[in-house]
């Protein structure tokens, strides 16, 4: 397909591995299954009213994907083929998506044609696809393939089984793929279905493809899918559907699928397939995207004999653990004896699948895509991204519904009906006994005899120092997971210097940073969410994957992977006849010196392989023979090793991994270990260390508990299991087990040879060091614990890590610049800060960060400083950083606010909102944040700004949401936050809001209704692909990103996050100013960049790898006085500014001038390097790569293998291309139905007064009520209008954020139905959302609103009268709402207002809910005991009080709604009332009783 | 760590001082200990500084947050280990340091609140004793390399500590009846007991160090022959040539080096009181100021010594001149902000027994012009001194003083030079041992402390013997078998 690969290939940075894509699908069928042309002309319907959710590029006419699977038409193929056609069923038809030029695609026809007969089929013809492609764009256009259908007839062996010649087929086309190379792309190949798709936008398939608009192209089903990509130059294959699903979503555990895939084929057996198995590999065809990859096993699963159902619940299972008594036995079992078979592909997930006999969707356990399907009275139905995607008349509906988490949505069309879930579930699940073959088989390691452990041969203290064990570890890391249960929060943020060019033999760890979710794909909330989480692990061999016997169960399974000492005796011992351990010594003699560890390496391998053929499944490799003589491998490097080793030899899966270390003792250790194949891991120095500090009575457990060895032990386990779970989560995964060889790492600073070998696949982009500095590391440690014969081991180093220790690693803050700073800045001394800004660059910036190793290269002249524009010119390009009002005192965020107003740049008010008394004076913020918790965020807020930041992530803690403790939430930070002072706060890890690419691109939309006026920011943090979400979020409309690196500061945040995730800036700018680039995106977008700036250096050098914008955090904050405290989460800071104590608040000396000096010099020492590289303006500046080279003389011993020309390198570009923004975005706000309403009620706004409107809505409608607001706010703040002034009477299905940041004096009832994200920050208006009048469905058993609804609510009513999603009301904190059921995690994260709900509710209701109240009617009587998570909440006995205000919510909503339940529940009153819970968060009731307490105080005293 | 809000929580106590009326009487030690409890709290006051300026403004670089926690946990012999790591001697330094981790602890941005670091490492240390937790750490094994350390100091005593522990042979050279250096012979006993000196060495002479007392090398020994008996020698001979006051009449007698009347002060005080040197001391000068009109020239810590004994042997009137202006009460942040160590008025704890017992007085930008006198030193004509070097007399402004006893107590001007000299040592523009790391242009010849940085802090000497000992042990490796 040499037109169709314009995608290019991995260039500079951007790498094609790392694309996303998302999008909307839609199903349409009729249960009758007739075929039918309607079909096919409704789902192409539905498929426009998902074009919102699709993108389109540069070109505004290029789309991003859209496709369309239909039943063959057999019919129409008759008619329009000039062969005879054999009977339906016994021919194929495959979509071949071929070269322009006739000689390759008659090669290509002719591969097709040998292959088709070498397997036994007949070729019965061809067919050019005719298109019309004068609508679509130009490139599109340009890489469009020529499409030919070829038609196969099932030769004699295959025509009586039309399942055989499915799987026929099948083969043909991968035998074909194989050979054709990129050229050819086969769109599908089957006797039941095809594929129509392309690089194009929905609107434009039917015209491009004239059959799907001939009368007689017929099918009874039809899946469509509307694709938004992260880039502009999406392929045509990457269009969905594949041959068997459409998918919204994300797989995040891809890559350790694929690998596992490709380690099980060696086992593939299969009766079916017989000797045409082999063709068919690989599974995967490399290249594919996520969704090419799931459908590539799914499509294997189930041609080999399972149902699609069965397949699916193998990929995709749900969170089936710790569910006794709520899920089916049988299905418990089935999930159980799956999981010996394949590890789950977790990520969010909506798939819609069919294979042209069933057809249907599914979600993951999790539930983070939305779905929502309509059933008409005449038997069609609608399933799609959102509801109303096709008019359904009110009186032909029979049911409105919604996909929920973990279930199957499953038409079958040859039964006619819709099955539902339990039964298909059942049907699956009790095919064969999998409960009693797994609990036949599978050997619970617990149950194993016990052991005694092994004792140490060396002294601890040497081994402690030979594996790198430091002080922090013992002082720090190890107190805390066995104190607080977690590793230690530490705060601000990582100033150290990377690894690679660390001089302290850092672990290979160090090494690598994790990857996390940001965008694309949305992070858990490990605790809140619990429900879904699991860090149990399995050990032993896997068999044949298309296979089913009791033997699949042969697995032991361990209920966590981290294994005490005496546990790791037992697994070594174990023999029966299934199971047998091998250990494997992963030590090598010192003697040897470096060379000797490759040699060692490969001997390991060998012995791997060998302990394999000889009959061991479980490999545990060790370095318990560490010794003066013998020098422990990094026990990363032998994990890594050995599992890609055995990958390659496709032997992996007949073993199980185990690791017996001293290294291992930090979550990220772990983590890394696990990432890269480790199944259970024994760290036993540090349970031996655990034990010493026990003993010298060091150390205290829980409450001054006084600790025993193995009390001990137990604590510091299970706060691994606890951060474990927290590190998968940020990453979006669910279980331990499929983050096991997910190798979600990317490395810095380690050479090609090493990645290659060990750690394959791995991103690591700047080169780096190899194998013989990893060993010199390696042998360093080990000379720490065996220093000479004649010495003592002395004690631990420092390591200077988390605080800065002077013989500890190197900070790049450290006493001598933070001192030669505040001198500079107090005493407006441009002296000391030359000095400063020469010790921070060539000191510090320089034996610790990237950009140190890369310097000026002047190509023209200097010129004079005064031809060079002016300070003020350079410091409107500055912005502080996000910084909460909450995390920092009022005053210095009012400092910092001030000073950059006075400076022409920005100050950001983090996600903490800001008081309403700033919104109009020099105190503001011009950047108001939008974070996951959405605090503060008002109409009011977001009208008065000038740029509103959509958070995505944070460089200190990436994939994680934040945590402000209860001590820091005054009065004051209560009101602004709308909480409750005293109870701490959560915003979530993910924006409910956005899960998906298409979600960001909504919430962009919402915001700009919001504000038009403001620009739209997105902040995300560095990591491999960035670059890629970056164009995703160009596409979505914003006008700004922000690429943070992973050094940012943080108030709070786990050491982990801070040091281990995330990657410099200097890597994810210059990738994103590549990408934009290569995508012809950079010109409509400001780039900005932050992450440890603090010298105009490091202004020139962001400018040059492509930021207009530069932000700063810790500089700024040091200017007033902050000392790197590091106490910030503790609410202690001495300096009064991470602290909201008013005695600390006192000492605060900074003031706006110390900053305004301090960007003042900043400016200046800009000013004189561009004087000397000839520049007169930023401008000229920007992404000129030419004029950075990497340093000449690094002089650091580990630097030589570091290559940074990646970094500087330019695509190749049509003359003249901007490098930096230079236009606005296009506008979108244009056809919003909110003009008109605005139009209409343009009196009432100005004068007040009161007026009724009435509007049809459609789902393509979205944020309707939203601009309206905005001019209320913009006139009258968070006051709004009188009660119902505007009245606003709709009918239909509204789109996404209906009623989004409705203002207060506004009141919108809708007759119909309305999707995610209804009442999106409602900020005082009035929302009612009831069927319409004539709707003959009973409205209490249908759904009639979407997820995530109340998302961030302040303030306002809103009445439902049905039920509602996933997440309703999350984070509300002041509506009052009255809904008629709701899905699972309702009210989750909850901390004001009110809710009633008058119906079923889902699972894991008020997690995090820590204010307002709830009231639920619980008339089943499960509610408390299996709804509710009642982690921090109570349910109490509703008073009085509680009585009339619930009265009055359930008698308007009765009023609002007309609805029958209220009217039951009021007329039975006294009844009812009982059977009502009322959810009270523990924290607010404390606070509740203190106030009510010192109030008591006060009646007494007067 | 600390406590958390402990710094909130509690104010800061300094170690107290015995009162000075009662302390002039003997040749105790000044300084009282809080009980544990007591200091305790101080360490709860700790912060845990994500940047520890302390740490960072301890020439040592001590675990000062890493200690302080342990004492809060009283978890003392767990804090010796911490102290001991990067400290050799912490009893001297626990008594004699001016203390710049103080000055630059977090808490010292609100002057005068600063953790009393000081205080409570040296109760860790007296602690230790107590407990015998300190004990000789001799080495494992012997690597048959020698080296040769003159001077016992405490830069010549760390540096023999740490080669010795690390199995070399050591031998130190010492020209004085008894080891320690200035910490023996020019720190008086009520600021440092000697027994801890004392004991201090009698641990390195447990762990294997050899101490050869009244040699002098340079006269009774050619360096160039300990070069042939020796793999490396370390010179830690101090900056021991006084700056001297080239005025008329400087001849006079009565008019005499600080450090002579020092080392005659201790050598009487040891007679009296032990302990015994193992060498019988060199026969007395007789420098006294019992009954005498004392002036003592410079402001320092010298100088201070030199008015504490002069007011134990009874001095009629002591009168210390400061040739600098006096420096502000408070800390100067324009020009030494913190966390640097300030420019700062500090009354010495010997002006302060001066004054309350009224016998002595102190005074700022006095500049010397001559002394008079026949024979012996009657009187000195001073000035006011110009604000700034070279701080000229300004006219008009001459007076006289009586004096029958002057102390130059001006700092030192660089190390004795014989040594150097023979063995043909560069030196460096101020007339130290040229020495950038611890080498000195002669192959196997090393130098540390005052003699290679200048007269200094007794933390920078332990420091030097450290890093020095470091520097010969990269050497010694070196050396071909």
């Amino acid at each position: 397909m040499t037109k169709t690969t314009q995608q290019p290939g991995a260039v500079g940075l951007y790498d094609p591995r790392y694309e996303h894509d998302a999008c909307g699908i839609g199903v349409v069928a009729r249960l009758s299954n007739e075929p039918d042309h309607d079909v096919v002309a409704l789902a192409l319907e539905a498929l426009e009213h998902l074009e919102h959710r699709g993108a389109a590029g540069a070109d505004k006419k290029t789309g991003d994907g859209a496709g369309i699977l239909v039943q063959i038409p057999d019919a129409f193929l008759r008619a329009v083929v000039d062969f005879e056609l054999p009977a339906r069923g016994s021919y194929g038809v495959g979509m071949c998506f071929m070269p322009d030029e006739a000689d390759e695609r008659a090669q290509l026809a002719a591969l097709i044609e040998r292959t088709v007969l070498a397997e036994g089929q007949e070729v019965l013809g061809w067919r050019e696809v005719p298109v019309d492609d004068t609508n679509i764009g130009v490139t599109a256009r340009a890489s469009r393939p020529t499409i030919h259908q070829v038609f196969i007839g099932a030769g004699p062996a295959h025509r009586a089984d039309a399942d055989a010649f499915e799987r026929k087929l099948y083969v043909i086309r991968r035998v074909v793929e194989s050979a054709a190379g990129p050229g050819l792309y086969i769109a599908s190949l089957s006797s039941r279905t095809l594929v129509y798709k392309g690089m194009l936008i929905s609107h434009q398939l039917k015209g491009f493809y004239r059959d799907l608009a001939d009368k007689r192209f017929a099918s009874a089903m039809a899946l469509v899918h509307s694709r938004f990509s992260t880039n502009t130059f999406p392929s045509w294959e990457l269009a969905h559907p594949y041959r068997m699903i459409a998918h919204n979503g994300e797989i995040n555990t891809l890559r350790g699928n694929v690998n596992w895939m490709r380690a099980r084929e060696s086992t593939l057996r299969s009766e079916l397939f017989g000797e045409d198995l082999p063709k068919v590999l690989p599974v995967v065809r490399p290249g594919g995207s996520d969704s090419a990859n799931f459908d590539n096993v799914l499509e294997l699963l189930t041609l080999a004999g399972r149902s699609l159902p069965h397949a699916l619940m193998m990929m995709i299972p749900e969170a089936y653990m710790n569910r006794d008594g709520e899920l089916p036995p049988e299905l418990g079992g089935f999930y159980a004896y799956h999981s010996c078979l394949i590890e789950p592909w977790d990520g969010p997930a909506a798939v819609a699948f069919t294979d042209g006999r069933v057809i249907g969707a599914t979600l993951d356990r999790n539930g983070l895509r939305p779905g929502r399907f309509v059933v008409r009275k005449d038997g069609l139905v609608v399933l799609g991204s959102e509801a109303g995607i096709l008019p359904v008349p009110p009186e032909e509906v029979e049911q409105l519904g919604r996909l929920a988490p973990g279930k199957l949505f499953l038409i079958d069309l040859e039964q006619g009906r819709i099955v539902p879930d339990p039964e298909v579930k059942r049907t699956v699940a009790t095919q064969k006994p999998y409960g009693r073959w797994y609990d036949e088989n599978t050997i619970r390691f617990e149950d194993l005899p016990h052991r005694k452990a092994r004792a140490l041969r060396e002294p601890l203290r040497s081994l402690q120092l030979a594996f790198g064990y430091s002080r922090e570890d013992i002082a720090k890391v190890l107190p805390s997971m066995i104190i607080e249960g977690e590793e230690p929060v530490g705060s601000m943020g990582n100033d150290t210097t990377l690894a690679v060019l660390s001089d302290g033999a850092p672990a290979l760890f160090g090494y690598f940073k994790q990857l996390f979710a940001q965008v694309t794909n949305p992070p858990i909330d490990p605790i809140r969410e619990s429900i879904v989480m699991s860090i149990a692990a399995g050990l032993g061999a896997e068999h044949n994957l298309l296979e089913e016997t009791p033997e699949h169960a042969h697995q032991m399974t361990l209920e966590h992977p981290i294994l005490r000492n005496h546990e790791l005796e037992t697994l070594r011992n174990v023999s029966d006849d299934v199971f047998s351990a091998h250990t494997i010594d992963i030590t090598w003699p010192a003697a040897e010196g470096p060379d000797g560890m490759e040699a060692a390496l490969a001997r390991c391998c060998r012995e791997a392989r060998a302990a394999i053929d000889a009959g061991s499944n479980i490999l545990i490799l060790s370095d318990r023979a560490t010794s003066p003589d013998r020098v422990p491998i990094p026990c990363l490097l032998a994990v890594a090793g050995v599992h890609h080793h055995l990958v390659r030899d496709g032997t992996r899966l007949r073993a199980g991994l185990v690791l017996e270390s001293g290294e291992p003792r930090e979550i990220h250790h772990f983590a890394t270990l696990i990432g890269y194949g480790a199944s259970v891991i024994n760290p036993y120095i540090m349970f031996e260390t655990v034990c010493e500090l026990i003993e010298e009575g060091w150390l205290r457990g829980p409450d001054d508990e006084v600790l025993d060895c193995m009390r001990g032990q137990e604590l510091v386990r299970k706060s691994i299991g606890k951060s474990l779970l927290k590190t998968i989560s940020k990453m979006g995964i669910s279980t331990v087990q499929s983050y096991c060889g997910a190798q979600i790492f990317e490395a810095v600073g380690l050479n090609r040879s090493v990645i290659d070998r060990y750690f394959t696949g791995t991103a690591s982009r700047i080169g780096g060091v190899g194998l013989d500095v990893l060993a010199t590391e390696a042998l360093a440690r080990h000379a720490r614990g065996y220093p000479s014969p004649q010495l003592r081991p002395s004690r631990l180093p420092a390591g200077g890590r988390y605080a800065w220790r002077r013989d500890g690693e190197r900070h790049m803050w450290n006493p001598d610049t933070i001192g030669l700073l505040q001198h500079a800045v107090r005493y407006d001394s441009a002296a000391s800060y030359a000095e400063f800004a020469t010790t921070a660059n060539e000191d510090a910036t320089r034996r610790a960060a990237l950009r140190g190793l890369l310097d000026f290269r002047p190509i023209g002249d200097p010129i004079p400083l005064e031809q060079v524009e002016g300070w003020q010119a350079i410091v409107k390009r500055f912005s502080t950083g996000a910084m909460s009002l909450g995390s920092l005192s009022r005053e210095v965020h009012e400092t910092l606010a001030v000073a950059m107003n006075e400076l022409g740049g920005r100050s950001n008010t983090g996600e903490g909102g800001e008081d309403p008394e700033r919104f109009r004076d020099n105190r503001r913020s011009a950047i108001k944040q939008v974070a996951s918790g959405r605090f503060g965020v008002t109409i009011e807020y977001l009208v008065n700004a000038d740029e509103l930041q959509i958070k995505m992530a944070q460089g200190a803690k990436p994939g994680e949401g934040g945590q402000l403790p209860g001590t820091k939430v005054d009065e004051y930070i209560g009101m602004i936050r709308h909480s409750t002072p005293g109870v701490g706060l959560i915003s979530p890890p993910p924006h409910h809001d956005i899960y998906s690419i298409e979600d960001l691109k909504q919430l962009i939309y919402d915001l700009r209704c919001a504000n038009p006026r403001a620009r739209i920011s997105v902040k995300l943090v560095s990591e491999v692909g960035v670059g890629t979400v970056a164009a995703g979020v160009a596409k979505a409309n914003s006008d700004h990103v922000l690429i943070s690196g992973h050094d940012g500061g943080t108030g709070a945040s786990p050491l982990s996050s801070i040091f281990s995730s995330g990657l410099p800036w200097e890597i994810g700018l210059a990738e994103t100013q590549q990408t934009l680039l290569l995508n012809d995106l950079r010109s409509r977008i400001y780039v900005q960049t932050d992450g440890q700036l603090k010298t105009g250096r490091d202004v020139v050098i962001a400018a040059i790898l492509g930021a207009d914008e530069m932000g700063f955090g810790t500089a700024p904050l040091i200017a007033t006085g902050c000392i790197m405290m590091r106490a910030c989460h503790l609410n202690t800071c001495p300096v009064g500014i991470a602290t909201q104590d008013p005695v600390l608040r006192k000492r605060f000396a900074g003031t706006p001038e110390h900053v305004i000096n301090f960007f003042h010099f900043v400016a200046e020492e800009v000013r004189g390097i561009l004087a000397s590289l000839g520049l007169r303006t930023m401008d000229e500046l920007i992404g000129r790569t030419d004029l950075l080279e990497p340093a000449r003389a690094i002089d650091h011993w580990k630097a030589s293998g570091i290559d940074l020309t990646p970094l500087l390198t330019m695509p190749e570009l049509p003359a003249g291309t901007p490098l930096r923004r230079v236009c606005a975005q296009e506008p979108v706000l244009d056809d919003a139905l909110d003009w008109t309403l605005i139009d209409e009620a343009r009196e009432v706004i100005e004068k007040g007064g009161h007026i009724q409107l009435t509007s049809p809505v459609r789902n393509v409608n979205r944020c309707v009520g939203g601009l309206l607001s905005s001019e209320i706010a913009r006139r009258y703040g968070s006051d709004g209008l009188d009660e119902d002034s505007i009245e606003v009477n709709f009918l239909g299905s509204a789109g996404q954020s209906f009623g989004g940041w409705l203002a207060k004096g506004v009141t919108f009832t809708l007759a119909g139905e309305a999707n995610d994200y209804t009442g999106k920050g409602l900020s005082g208006g009035t929302l009612v959302v009831r069927p319409p009048a004539d709707a003959a469905y009973v409205a209490e058993e249908n759904v009639i609103i979407g997820n995530t609804v109340l998302y961030g609510a302040t303030d306002g009513y809103a009445f439902f009268r049905g039920i509602a999603g996933e997440r309703f009301a999350v984070r509300n904190s002041g509506a009052r709402a009255v809904v008629e059921g709701v899905g699972d995690h309702g009210c989750e994260y909850m901390t004001g207002g009110r809710v009633v709900v008058l119906g079923p509710t889902g699972r894991n209701f008020a997690a995090g809910m820590s204010g307002g109240v709830a009231y639920v009617l619980d008339e089943i009587g499960d509610f408390a005991s299996r709804r509710l998570n009642g982690a921090i909440v109570s349910i109490e006995e509703i008073d009085c009080e509680g009585e009339a205000e619930l009265r009055e919510l359930i008698e308007q909503h009765c009023l609002r709604t007309g609805s029958s339940v209220a009217r039951r529940v009021l007329d039975d009153w006294d009844a009812m009332l009982p059977r009502f819970a009322k959810v009270m968060p523990n924290d607010y009731r404390r606070v509740l009783n203190e106030r009510a307490a010192a109030a008591g105080m006060l009646v007494e005293a007067s | 760590m600390g406590e958390l809000r402990g710094f909130l929580r509690y104010d800061r106590r300094a170690a107290a001082e015995r009162p000075p009326a009662e302390r002039i009487h003997d040749f105790q030690e000044f300084l009282v200990m809080r009980p544990d409890e007591e200091l305790r709290e101080q360490g709860a006051r700790c912060m845990d500084c994500g940047v520890p300026f302390c740490h960072g403004g301890c020439p040592l670089g001590n675990l000062i947050p890493d200690w302080n926690h342990l004492v809060y946990r009283d978890l003392w012999q767990m804090a010796i280990g911490s102290l001991h790591e990067t400290n050799n001697f912490p009893e001297f330094t626990g008594r004699l340091c001016p203390a710049p981790c103080e000055a630059a602890c977090v808490l010292e941005i609100r002057e005068g609140e600063s953790v009393t670091i000081k205080q409570i490492e040296q109760a860790i240390i007296d602690r230790a004793y107590d407990e015998g937790w300190v004990v000789p750490q001799p080495p494992a094994l012997e690597t048959g390399r020698r080296v040769a350390i003159v001077g016992s100091g405490p830069a010549g005593l760390a540096a023999a500590q740490q080669l010795r522990r690390a199995g070399h042979a050591v031998v130190v050279f010492e020209r004085d009846e008894a080891p320690g250096g200035l910490i023996r012979f020019g720190v008086p006993d009520f600021k440092i007991e000697k027994q801890l000196v004392e004991r201090r060495v009698d641990q390195l002479l447990a762990e294997g160090v050899e101490l050869r007392l009244g040699v002098d090398v340079g006269k009774d020994v050619d360096p160039a022959e300990l070069l042939d008996e020796f793999d490396a020698l370390v010179l830690a001979i101090g900056s021991r040539v006084p700056r001297d006051l080239e005025v008329p009449g400087r001849e006079l007698d009565g008019i005499h080096f600080a450090m002579d009347y020092l080392y005659e002060r201790n050598r009487a005080v040891a007679a009296e009181l032990g302990p015994r040197p193992q060498l019988d001391p060199p026969p007395a000068a007789g420098i006294s100021a019992a009954g005498r009109k004392v002036v003592v020239i410079g402001g320092g810590d010298t100088g201070a010594d030199c008015i504490g004994n002069a007011l134990r042997e009874g001095a009629e009137w002591i009168t210390q001149l400061e040739i600098v202006p006096e420096p502000s009460e408070h800390r100067p942040d324009e020009l030494t902000p913190w966390p640097h160590w300030p420019l700062k008025l500090r009354i010495s704890y010997a002006m302060k027994e001066a004054r309350e017992t009224r016998h002595g007085e102190l005074d700022f930008s006095v500049v010397t012009t001559r002394f008079g006198g026949n024979g012996a030193v009657r009187t000195m004509h001073i000035a006011q001194a110009a604000p700034d070097p070279p701080f000229a007399p300004l006219p008009g402004t001459e007076r006289e003083l009586e004096a029958d006893l002057v102390l130059l107590a001006m700092g030192f001007v660089h190390p004795e030079r014989q040594i150097a000299a023979s063995l043909g040592l560069e030196l460096d523009p101020r007339g130290n041992v040229a020495a950038p790391a611890y080498a000195t242009s002669r192959e196997g010849v090393f130098v540390c402390g005052d003699a290679r940085r200048g007269q200094s802090l007794i933390v920078w000497a332990i420091n030097e013997g450290r890093e020095c000992a470091q520097a010969v042990e990269r050497h010694l490796a070196a050396l071909v078998s």
